[in-house]
């Protein structure tokens, strides 16, 4: 059997004929996060003001235990659990494909406006009256999209160009974000509060039947990228490499956005626009993986564990419950405040 | 010759359209004035209703405005100059998000209720924030890197936003006074609010003017501007400085204003080319009419209603910044 040095230790799965070379760093750095969201998740399902022990929530989760210990874990806490771990994953994964399509760090579906655009779209749809939860719902899930198609629109001009797009996402954002203070403005106190945290982006009230359908809806997707990253990867070559190589760049960054754009509307819909997830995580994993391109995978488990660290903060560590995209902007925030300031000492 | 004349010309221009405007900011609003009425009450004539309106209401809007123009033209151009980027914001270095902060904590923590002390939490928070991101963003070899200080004020900028909201969310009268405050907007501005604050806005305009032929050997790229005899790091701190009190001042004075800080500047640059003594005179004049215009727009287009001024400049300036962006050169990632 012949052996290549490819510059760093690696294992090669073989499933019949296919085979898949994974490096060894990121085989142990995502079994090390899949066990921290087993553990966050375990410790979640257990706090509240029913307590309860970690034996006694894996008892309920097989099925064991009390009663009321089984309806407390799993038909009160396993919902909005599972919510975090699943949204988590969808976002950190629509942000790292941001990432690689722009070629930038700092592209976000936060920063290309359609959180602000989602966050139009509810304010649009109380101001119109509606009093449901899906009616909301479906109003931010139109302004996110609204959003991101016009900024789309304006950014294309002989194609994409990934800082053309941060730009126009930057411009159409700030007009979107003073439409919203104005909508706020307009409103009554209480009605411009309840909004406020819903635009935070929270994991209050999420039910057993959304989290069904954001699975339902968002798992064929993920599925679907499997075959879509070995195209990105090509992409990382530079258009013209890839090009020559046989692929479209211009047909690939456009799927891998609609795609990003779904995968943020499935998440705004359960959950409100929730910042920072999806800027952080992809960054995080790569740096805890040291890969050199932005793993999907690794960036799914992180931003799983973001999101649910990020929840436990939220309801329990602080003095007053706070919606949880309020915890992950700061969280998010002092992440790249460490990493500058690593990023200088390494230079200085 | 003629790019001075050029110049001449164009800054008269700008000087009338600012008197113009201003004639405007006293005349307009719930209560339309004529101009006659208006020059009467300013001389202490005419009836106590059009009096107070205009004396009482309008001048110190009016001043405001100017003043908080004045610093975001000069703020912007200083930005854009010392960041070699035409897109940079004076809000970039994380004042907005500083000043919101502080506001924020006072009302939530110290009842704070009254605009005059919103005043100075807003400048302290600008203040203290924009110390922190040139720490960060400078620290190591010196110089500092404008990428490295836009990612701090970026990161920053979202911790302290995302606490705000925290506080907002968790405490009504914080909520309400903030939406209020972030909208950007000049209602209810008197003399005692702005006197205080002059004296920094004063030594901003100053550093900056003195700063401002560096600024030109600056744009050369720092090799080029330390053969020329230029203090590069000197001129950094200096231009640092001007910005926060500046910025800090306008913040302060009105809450974030959006975009005349990004806008006029790069506009003055199209205009009357790169010199940036000449960006610096044209934005000086430029940005107090563009906020004064705002605010009489604000005040007219949803009357009797008002629009906050904040709003409208980012109505105006987010289109003029798209523009730009498409029009910049493809080569120009």
């Amino acid at each position: 059997m012949m052996r290549v040095d490819v510059g760093y230790p690696r294992h090669v799965v073989r499933i019949g004929s296919a085979t898949l070379p994974l490096r060894r760093r990121s085989l142990v750095v995502g079994a090390l996060l899949l066990a921290a969201i087993v553990v966050l998740a375990v410790v979640s399902l257990g706090l509240g003001t029913y307590s309860l022990t970690p034996g006694q929530v894996v008892r309920a989760l097989a099925g064991q235990g009390g009663a009321l210990d089984r309806t407390v874990v799993l038909e009160w806490r396993l919902p909005r659990t599972l919510a975090a771990v699943l949204l988590g994953a969808v976002l950190a994964v629509a942000g790292a494909l941001f990432q690689t399509v722009t070629r930038n760090p700092l592209a976000s579906p936060d920063v290309l406006g359609l959180a602000n655009g989602a966050f139009t779209g509810m304010l649009l749809a109380v101001v119109a009256g509606a009093a449901s939860w899906s009616l909301l719902t479906v109003g931010a899930v139109a302004g996110g999209v609204v959003a991101a198609a016009a900024i789309w629109l304006l950014a294309h001009r002989n194609g994409i160009s990934g800082f053309r797009l941060i730009i126009v996402g930057i411009g159409v954002s700030a007009l979107l974000s003073s439409v919203n203070t104005w909508l706020l403005l307009q409103m009554e106190l209480e009605t411009a509060m309840f909004a406020s945290a819903w635009g935070a982006g929270s994991l209050n009230g999420v039910g057993a039947a959304a989290v069904r359908g954001a699975a339902l809806c968002s798992l064929p997707l993920l599925a679907a990228l499997a075959v879509l990253v070995p195209r990105l990867r090509q992409l990382d070559l530079g258009d013209d490499v890839a090009a020559a190589s046989g692929a479209r760049p211009e047909a690939v960054r456009r799927t891998a956005l609609i795609v990003a754009v779904a995968l943020v509307s499935i998440a705004t819909a359960v959950i409100g626009p929730v910042a920072f997830v999806a800027l952080a995580a992809p960054q995080i994993a790569r740096r805890l993986a040291r890969t050199p391109y932005l793993s999907l995978g690794l960036s799914a488990l992180t931003g799983a564990a973001l999101l649910l660290v990020s929840d436990v903060i939220a309801q329990h560590v602080l003095p007053v419950a706070l919606p949880v995209g309020v915890v992950t902007v700061s969280v998010g925030g002092v992440y790249l405040v460490m990493m500058i300031v690593r990023e200088i000492r390494r230079r200085a | 010759m003629t790019a001075s004349t050029r110049y001449a010309a164009g800054v008269a221009a700008l000087l009338c359209a600012l008197a113009l405007v201003l004639v405007l900011s006293l005349a307009v609003g719930a209560n339309p004035l004529s101009p006659g009425v208006v020059l009467d009450a300013l001389r202490g004539g005419g009836d106590a209703q059009a009096h107070y309106v205009v004396v009482g209401l309008r001048v110190p809007r009016t001043v405001t405005g100017i003043a908080a123009g004045v610093a975001l033209g000069i703020a912007g151009t200083l930005i854009q100059a010392f960041t070699r980027n035409p897109l940079a914001d004076p809000g970039i270095l994380g004042v907005n998000a500083g000043a919101a902060f502080a506001v924020a904590v006072g009302v939530a923590f110290l009842g704070v209720r009254d605009i005059a002390a919103f005043v100075w939490l807003a400048f302290l928070g600008a203040l203290v924030v924009t110390l922190a991101v040139y720490v960060i963003g400078s620290s190591g070899r010196g110089a500092a890197d404008p990428i490295r200080l836009t990612l701090a004020g970026v990161a920053l900028g979202a911790v302290f936003s995302g606490i705000t909201t925290g506080l907002a969310l968790s405490n009504p009268d914080a909520f309400d006074a903030m939406r209020g405050w972030n909208a950007g907007s000049l209602l209810g501005r008197d003399f005692g609010v702005l006197l205080p604050v002059v004296p920094f806005l004063v030594a901003g305009a100053v550093i900056a003017v003195l700063v401002a032929p560096g600024l030109n050997a600056l744009a050369l790229g720092d090799d080029v501007a330390r053969a020329q005899g230029a203090n590069v790091r000197g001129i950094r701190v200096a231009v640092i400085v001007a910005v926060t009190l500046l910025c800090g001042t306008a913040t302060a004075l009105a809450g974030p204003i959006s975009f005349v800080g990004l806008m006029v500047p790069h506009v003055a640059r199209r205009l009357f080319g790169v010199d940036q003594r000449v960006i610096l005179v044209v934005s000086m004049v430029l940005a107090p009419t563009v906020v004064l215009l705002a605010d009489v727009i604000g005040r007219v287009l949803i009357a009797p209603a008002e629009m906050p001024v904040g709003i409208v400049t980012a109505f105006v300036g987010a289109p003029v910044l798209i523009a730009l962006a498409r029009r910049a050169r493809a080569g120009a990632r």
